[in-house]
Parts: C-alpha cells; structure tokens; sequence
C-alpha cells in the first residue's frame, strides 16, 4: 500500500510529513510537486521526518508526500564502469544532456542504461542448482573488466531456463530460476551490507606505488586507513594517486562534499592517463561519485553508502576493489546539521553521538573475504577515508573517532606542506597495524630483506627528531661525526626517497622493487659512512660526496629494467667510498 | 520573464520579531526559501526570505533587521519566488546596492532575464578542469602560485596589510596572453569601509576598467544582514556575464570575513547551535555555495575566476573564517605581517601559499619547460633558507657551514628581489623564470635537484653566460 502524506513543516534539507502512517524509516519518499527524493529517517504518530536530497526551495505545506515502499537502493549490473553519479546515484551526463550543465531538481534518470545491449556469455546449465552470488554468467563490461553476473543474494534453487549467449539488456530475463525471472540488473539497498561467507584477515599489501606507502606503512588488501590533514596538505592528491595506481581490479571514487573542479580533474585525468598494468585508460576501471559541497547536503551521505554498496558488488565477484571517500568530515557535517534541526541532544562539538557508530558502519564495509557463491573466490575492498579537521587540529571529534575504527593511519601534516614536503605523511605519527599482516609476502615477493630496511631507515629518522632538539641549542657543527652522518642520511631518505612529486611523469608511481633498491642504496650509503668515519673520514668530505647527488636523481630512473642502475650505483658509491678512505690514509 | 503579480498574497499577523527574523502566523501556499517584502507602519518595505514554514508558523529573515517592525501595522507580502536579480549586459559600467539596486544615479537596468541569487549547482561532469595561465604580472603569484581561469584563489590578509593594494593591482594587470576576449570584473565590496570601496571604484575608472566593471556595495554602514545576499547577487551577474555572454570574468569579493561575521550573527539570532567559536556548523556548506561558483564548462567560451578577499582576526590561519575557506578554495594567497613590516610589497608569505591548480596552467606551450622545476627549487631553497634563519637566531651565524650561509642569502634576496617588486611593476613570466634562476644561481649547483638538468644547462645563468 503507498502511503499518501502532505508537507506539514519545511527547514532545509528537512521536511516533516503529516499523514503518513505506514511509512516505514529509510523508506524513500517523493516529495513536492516536482518528486524530490527523499528517505525517512523518522517516524513520530502519524508523522515522517525526512531528509530530502534536493534542494527544497519552493515546497510547500500541504505539498504531496508519496511513499515508495522501498529503501534506497543502488542499480548494480553492466554499466557501472566509467560511470559519474551524484549521491543519490544519478547518472551525471545524463543529467547534463537533460537539463544543461546546471543541476536542477527533480530531474530522473536511471542510473544504469537501459537501452544498452550487452554481450553475455553463460557460465550456467539448465538444470544447475543456484545459491545466492553464484556466477551465472558475465558480459565482458570493458576491455579491462569481465562483469560477472550472479544470482542476487536472495536467489536459490535450479535453472530452468538460460538464454543462449548473445545480446541482451539489463532488463532482458537472461535465467528462470523456481519460476523467477532473471535479469542483469540488481538492485541493494546502500545502507545494508552484502553478506560474504567468511571474513579473512588481510594477507596481501595493497600496492599503491607510493613509498612511503608501500614501504612503510603499508596498506592491505581488505583494509581501512584514512588521511586526516589540514587544507592544502595533500589528501586529495594522495587519494587520486591512490586509486590511480594501486594494484586494484577496480577502483572507485567518492567525492563528497569537495570541489567541482577536482571532481573535473579527476574524470579528465582517468579518461587520459593509462594503467601500467593493462595499457587500457584508468577510466575503464573507475566508477566515480560526485556531491560536490554546493550539490545537496543531504545526498552526501547517501553518496559514501552508494559507493561502498558498488563497491562490495564487484568484491563479490572475486574482485580487489578500492574505495576512497573525499572527505568523511563533509559527510559527518551533514549528518551534524540533521541532526541539529532535529534538535537531537548534540555530543561533542554539535555531532549527534552516533558520529562514531555512523562512521564504523561505514569502514566496516571494508574486509578480505570469501564471497558467497560457487565458484569458490575471495575478493576484498579497502576502504580509504580522508579526514578534515579544522584548523588541523586532529583533536576534533571527527578525527577521533575515525581513529579508533582504521588500523592505518596516514597524518598529514601542515608544516610538511608548507616546506613542501610531498606527500607530506608525517613519518613519526603514521602507523599501519597491518605490518605483520604483509611482512612475508614482501620477503617471498620483493625483498627478503624488507623488514629490516624499513625498521633500520624508521630508526634514522626517528634518532633524526631527537637530534634536532639538540641542534636547536647548539648547531649541527658541534655533534659527533657518526650523529652528523645520521643528519645526512635522514635527509636523504625524507627528500630522495620520501618525497614523491605526484605529477612527476615518472616518479608518480614507484614499483615496490624500486623503492626497496632506493632504500638499499641510501643505507649503503649510510653504513659505509659509519665505517669511514671510524676510519678516520670526516662527515664534511662524506658531504662532497658524488654518490650523494646520484642518490638524488634515483626516483627518475625508469619504473622498467632499473635494477643494472642500482647496481651500477652500489659500487658506484662503494667505490667512492674506498677512495675516501685511501686519502685520508695516504694523507696520514 | 515572471509575472509575479499572480503569485504576490499578504499576511496579516505577525506573532514575534526577534534580531532579524519575524515569525509570522501561518499561511496558506507559502513556499520554503521564497522572498517576502515587509511592509513597515512607516510606508518602508523590507525584503525578507522564509527560512523555515510549518502549520504554526512561518519564520522570516529580514534584510535589513527588524528594528522598526510594530507587530500590529506591519504586514507581510509574499511574492511566491526566491530573490531573484535583474540581470543583463549593460549592468557593465553600473554600481549597485548588496540586493541589485542601482546606487549611481543611473536608470534601472534593462534586464534581459531575472533569475535565482542562489544560482544553481554546476554539474560537476560538464566542468572542464581550469588551464589557461593568467598573467597577473607579480612574480611571487605567476611564479609560484599561478592563477588559471576559473580558480577560486583568495586572498587572506590581516588587518592593515595592502590586499586592496595587491587586488587593485592584479585587476590592472592581468591578461591571458596572445588573446583579446572579452573580459569583466564583477566586484563586491561586503560590509568595508566607503574608502575602500571607494578605493577599487576610482581604480577601475582611472584605469578604464569601470566600463568593464559591474559593482555590488555593501558598505560598513549598510545593514548587516544584506551581507548575506551580496556575494550570492554578485556571482548571478557574473555567472549570467560568464555562461550567457561569452565573457571571461574575474569576480573579486571582499571582505569575507564580514560575510562571515553576518552569518554567524544570524545564526544567533536562530538560536542554532554553534559550532567553533560561535560560527554555524553548516558555514562550510554556506561558503561552498558561494566560491564553488566558479569554473569553467565544456561548450562555453566564458568563465569565472574569483579571487575572495578576507582578512584573519588576529592573523590567525586556523581561525574558521580563513580554515573554512581554505577548505574550499583552490588554494590561498597569504600576506606576512613580518614582510610588510621588512617594507617588501607585495608581502606574500611564500610558504604558506598555494595555487593547486597551477600545475595544469604552467609549463611547456603554457608558461616554459622550466617552469615547475624552478618552482619547486625555488620553494625549497627558500623554505630551507627560513629554516636556517631561524637556527642562526639561536646558534649565530658562524656555527653555521658555507652551505648554509649560502642559503641565508639566497633567502634574503629572494625577499627582496623576487617577492617584492614595485606596484606598478609588470614582469612576464619569463621575466619571473629569469630572475628565479639568477637566484637559485647562489646556491651549489649539485643542491639544485629539483630542476631537471638539461634545464640548468639551458637557463642557470653560468651556462647561458658562456654560450653568449
Ligand atoms: N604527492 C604530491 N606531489 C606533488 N604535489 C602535491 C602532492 N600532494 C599534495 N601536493 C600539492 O598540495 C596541494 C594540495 O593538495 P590537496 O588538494 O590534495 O590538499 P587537501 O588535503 O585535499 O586539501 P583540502 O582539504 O582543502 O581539500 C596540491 O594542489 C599540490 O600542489
Ligand atoms: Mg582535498
């Protein structure tokens, strides 16, 4: 039964409804004369509160109030690749060529198209038992991504008919299974999770091309990490960078409550640059969703929901999937001003106390599992949040909360900024809990050594933070040789290796191997330095050094066939090395 | 064109008036968001918008503030549509009050359409990413915080600093080059003194620039409350020049923080709780609203590039005023008390500034090959000098090593030379590059590692020197 209600009270994105029992809460609502989408997030007697998506200027009381006897759910099927949606997944081309390049509310489109016609190819008999997420075929969606269609989570029994391969829409039945037709399109409602069979610890590193990543505080496939950081410090450009190169099987993009132009850099950027991995354009792996901050406040939590439903549609098909959110402030603001004018008792800051339960529902999404549905296969989605706190103050509510629910952090910091220093990810209050996790598929795979390099290169810059207290009252001239030497070598590692220029045509991505061989020749350096100088060597002829400037210029070596540079380079500095050594003993 | 006669329906009752907001009986067809005129007993009319319309109520924000409202003579006309603002092309060459009204004793415009102060989302798929390098002529912005049309670059400034100064001077100078388009500045001057609207009007004439200006004053003395409305009429006209005129647009709007302080104001008045020190948890969403209404779309020739100015109390950077818009802007220009008080104009504190979007906007067949390398170098060295500068305040000069010294330099001179400039001084960009590399020629070359080397061989002065 569709329940009728008219507007009783209209403030911002909020309208109560009177006249509405029988609506249920998270129903979605069509509101006012042009069906504004909204969702109930209330229900009080015979009244409805509403959060409503669009902009609601011009309703009225007494405007129609019309049920949908649904929540809000996602489109899932072919045609999500290389999409850009708004929060509350509406496809934004569309729109575009609907209404123009300005927004206007009201406008509907289907998120996915129906028109389209799709290769698909069966996987399934007639005959065949079915249980929920089983393959039952796939459409090969891009050059890059073979979409497997699978029986939705709440199908079970025998086909009883299959189409032959061959073109169909997403609305076409492709199956009968028990008497029910099947079709490519799916939908799941954003706010529940997708069920799996198993949650598995994370076992593989993300790689994401980044060093100070990789390296040292590695993410892992099916994890959660977030980048709190004051404006201007670099989260953005560190998520692009993120979903751009990490090794991921799709990629999606949630901007939410952040710039236009960002979003537009973005979409240009995808459509432009190439996966290393493929050779096809990033875009044919990407699914984008936009609410920028001028778009409907409302939609911008719909919008972080909507990307982890698509997100865990595409695990769900043995999929490495990686999701970011810029940024989950925006998206806690929104919920602040709701909550405001629900007049709820506010918690910290005027956030309702739910802030830290909202946000944990959200990165729980992430995980490394083993999906529902024959074949057997695991699939993971990483989820990364970007975290603004005013005035760069990681005390706020926001930023707490965030980090009692990630197991890796990656702190911004505004005076690494200003100098700079990119991606400036504070050495010292970063952490990854996910060490352990990634330790012997580094050793098996890229270095055997890893471990120990990336705790011997924490330890300089950790003795690098103490010193400098120390060379605050007394200058750098006056330490111990071996202190100065240690000077030496964090600089390196913070500029020649740390440091990452995000639009360097090169150095943008850095393979792991690389950054290992990178490492390996700063501390060489560093230990035939320790030696020297108790050889008698003076760390001001270290500094003369021609190794030094070679180091320098490491990250500019090509990402394929490096490694004869880096030998060449060990003995380069090796040998340099020896000859220091010889004069200083000729000498005396 | 509306006719809004139709939809125009008066109210008889009003319950309360508070600060600037009346709450007013209930009435039939009110929309949310629409405006409304109050009529005062005196024969005065107020506009006023709904912000909030129930069954028992209706609550009203007045322009202008309710002082003289009498409960019992004053009526409520309701016009049935947001504020809208005449909008046309010969507003060119014309001031106007914050809500629209002319204020140069000129006739009203004649207006080719009305339309919504509010304006409308961009969406985000039809923005074409902002590229073209702007000109502005003053080293420390084209160097190394280039600004690209359809930027949202503000200034932040302290009391006292020469912003007015630094924008008066940016308007005069700057050009795309090697192209005639049409051009417009549409300025808003929020809750500043008469002189210094004063100031930017007498610039725009004296450089011929006023027939190309459209102006929206709000002075220290205008109501308060129309401070809300004055950035939002002042991008209406500049989108309208932008996407239906063809016109390249630099919209300045200044002070900010007078938007702010009003927000904040009326947020009291509604009794709404308050976020950081008393601002409105939702003033990031207001302020999005207002810078996000730049850019640059695919299919149009036009764009809007704005540059808000505002001043940070007490020259505080995390102050929600300047955090906020930090937040949304595509970077920030920042003025240094320390440099203007060293007598450098303009005073820009490199190392707090930002241009995000410079890095589609320079280099080869943009600005020169050299470009970001020497922008890089150039911050670091000085970042690196600043550093040393202050370890010299400690330890002394002497306990530093030759390296360092020569960083000092470079960090002295680089204040003077490169950042300080004269404010009728116009430098291309290959002046800026040139004398970037005259500078970064004190240091060793092996420190030079962020230019390329090729580079060095073609601009660093030792090598051009000989090959001449
Ligand atoms: N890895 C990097 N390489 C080069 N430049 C970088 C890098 N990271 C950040 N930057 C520079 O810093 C600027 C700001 O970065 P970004 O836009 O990501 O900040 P943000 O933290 O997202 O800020 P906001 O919170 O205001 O959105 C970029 O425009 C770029 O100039
Ligand atoms: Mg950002």
């Amino acid at each position: 039964m569709v329940v009728r209600g008219r507007v009783y009270r209209v403030s911002g994105p909020l309208v109560i409804a009177e006249n509405m029992r029988g609506s249920k809460v998270y129903e979605v609502v069509e509101v006012g004369p042009e069906r504004l989408i909204g969702e109930i997030i209330g229900v009080e007697g015979d009244k409805a509160i509403i959060q409503v998506y669009e902009d609601t200027t011009g309703l009225r009381v007494g405007d129609n109030v019309v049920g949908t006897g649904y929540p809000l759910a996602a489109e899932l099927g072919p045609g999500l690749i290389g999409s850009i949606y708004d929060g509350i997944q509406r496809p934004l081309p569309i729109l575009e060529e609907l209404v123009g390049f300005f927004i206007k509310k009201g406008v509907k489109a289907a998120p996915l198209p129906r028109d389209k016609k799709w290769h698909f190819i069966p996987l399934v008999r007639k005959g065949d038992k079915i249980e929920p997420n089983d393959y039952i075929g796939y459409v090969q969606e891009t050059e890059t991504v073979k979409h497997y269609i699978m029986a939705p989570p709440n199908v079970h029994g025998v086909i009883e008919d299959i189409v032959p391969e061959g073109d169909y829409t997403i609305t076409d039945p492709i199956a009968r299974i028990d008497g029910k037709e099947l079709v490519m399109l799916q939908k799941w409602p954003v706010r529940k999770p997708r069920p799996y069979k198993e949650k598995l610890e994370p076992t593989e590193p993300l790689i994401t091309g980044q060093r100070v990543i990789d390296f040292f505080f590695p993410l892992a496939k099916g994890g959660k990490a977030a980048i709190p950081g004051g404006f201007g410090t670099g989260k953005t450009v560190t998520l692009q960078q993120l979903t751009k190169w990490s090794h991921v099987d799709i990629a999606i993009y949630v901007g939410c409550g952040e710039r236009g132009n960002e979003m537009a850099d973005a979409l240009h950027s995808f459509r432009k640059l190439v996966d290393p991995r493929t050779g096809k354009p990033l875009v044919e792996r990407s699914v984008f969703i936009a609410n920028t901050s001028n778009m409907p406040v409302a939609a911008r939590e719909t919008s972080i929901f909507l990307g982890a439903t698509i997100g865990e549609y595409f695990r769900d098909m043995g999929y490495h999937i990686l999701m970011v959110a810029d940024s989950t402030s925006r998206w806690a603001e929104a919920m602040r001003e709701i909550s405001g004018r629900l007049e709820e008792l506010p918690g910290e800051e005027g956030y309702p106390a739910y802030l830290g339960s909202r946000l944990a529902s959200f990165y729980e999404r992430s995980g490394h599992v083993v999906t529902l549905g024959k074949p057997e296969r695991r699939g993971s989605l990483t989820i990364i949040g970007a975290v603004s706190p005013p005035g760069a103050d990681f005390s706020e509510p926001v930023t707490q909360s965030t980090l009692r629910i990630v197991r890796a952090l990656y702190a911004l910091d505004v005076n690494l900024a200003y100098r700079r220093h990119y991606p400036a990810i504070n050495w010292l209050t970063s952490y990854s809990l996910y060490v352990d996790n990634v330790t012997s598929w580094w050793h098996k795979n890229i270095d055997p050594e890893w471990r120990s390099l990336r705790e011997k290169a924490l330890a300089i810059l950790q003795k690098e933070a103490e010193l400098e207290e120390l060379v605050r009252l007394v200058g750098a001239e006056a330490l111990p040789e071996e202190d100065k030497l240690v000077l030496e070598v964090a600089r390196m590692i913070r500029e020649d290796f740390l440091q990452q220029n995000a639009f360097h045509e090169i150095d943008t991505y850095c393979p792991p191997r690389k950054a290992s061989m990178m490492m390996r020749a700063i501390l060489l350096f560093y230990d035939l330095g320790l030696e020297a100088i108790q050889r008698g060597v003076t760390v001001e002829k270290i500094r003369e050094m021609k190794s030094r400037a070679r180091i320098a210029r490491m990250k500019e070596i090509p990402n394929k066939g490096f490694e004869p540079y880096f030998e060449e380079l060990y003995k380069f500095i090796r040998d340099e090395y020896s000859k220091l050594i010889e004069e200083v003993h000729v000498y005396a | 064109m509306p006719s809004p006669s139709l939809a125009i329906r008066e109210s008889p009752g009003l319950y309360k008036a508070q600060g600037s907001l009346i709450i007013a009986e209930p009435m039939k067809g009110v929309s949310y968001g629409e405006v409304v005129e109050v009529l005062l007993g005196t024969g005065d009319t107020r506009l006023g918008q709904v912000i909030d319309v129930g069954k028992d109520a209706v609550v009203i924000q007045v322009f202008g503030g309710v002082s003289e409202v009498d409960m019992h003579y004053s009526r409520i006309r309701y016009r049935g549509e947001a504020l809208k603002l005449p909008v046309g092309i010969d507003m060119l060459g014309r001031i106007f009050d914050g809500l629209g009204r002319p204020i140069d004793g000129g006739p009203p415009i004649v207006p080719e359409d009305y339309q919504d102060i509010n304006g409308s989302p961009l969406n985000p798929a039809s923005r074409l990413p902002p590229s073209e390098f702007i000109e502005t002529g003053i080293s420390a912005i084209d160097g190394l915080n280039s600004l690209v049309r359809g930027q949202k670059l503000p200034i932040f400034s302290g009391s006292g600093l020469p912003h007015n100064r630094i924008a008066a001077q940016i308007v005069r100078q700057a050009r795309v080059r090697g192209k005639e388009e049409k051009f417009a500045i549409v300025f808003a001057a929020i809750g500043v003194s008469y002189d210094d609207a004063m100031f930017f009007i007498e610039n725009f004439k004296r450089y011929g620039a006023l027939e190309n200006t459209v102006a929206f004053i709000n002075t220290a003395d205008s109501p308060v409350i129309e401070r809300i409305a004055v950035p939002r009429v002042a991008l209406t006209a500049a989108e309208y020049l932008a996407w239906n005129h063809d016109m390249h647009v630099l919209a300045i709007l200044t002070d900010m923080t007078n938007y702010c302080e009003a927000l904040r104001e009326l947020s009291a008045a509604r009794e709404e709780v308050p976020s950081r020190r008393g601002y409105p948890g939702y003033m990031y969403t207001d302020l999005a609203t207002i810078y996000e209404r730049a850019g640059r779309v695919a299919g149009k020739k036009g764009s809007v590039t704005q540059m808000p100015i505002l001043t940070m109390p007490d020259d505080d950077i995390t102050h929600p005023i300047p955090d906020l818009t930090g937040y949304i802007t595509e970077g920030q220009l920042v003025l240094s008390r320390q440099l203007w008080l060293k007598g450098i104009y303009p005073p820009f504190d490199i190392l707090m500034s930002l241009s995000r979007l410079m890095k589609d906007g320079i280099g080869e067949g943009k600005t020169r090959e050299d470009h970001r390398g020497v922008f890089m170098q150039l911050y670091s060295a000085y970042a690196e000098g600043v550093k040393l500068r202050e370890l010299a305040v400690v330890v002394g000069t002497e306990a530093l090593s030759p390296r360092d010294k020569k960083y000092l330099e470079f960090a002295d001179r680089f204040e003077k030379e490169f950042i300080g400039q004269g404010e009728y001084e116009r430098r291309t960009i290959e002046e800026t590059l040139d004398l970037g590399w005259e500078l970064l020629a004190i240091l060793p070359e092996d420190e030079l590692k962020h230019v390329k080397e090729e580079h060095i061989k073609k601009y660093h002065p030792k090598y051009r020197k000989k090959k001449s």
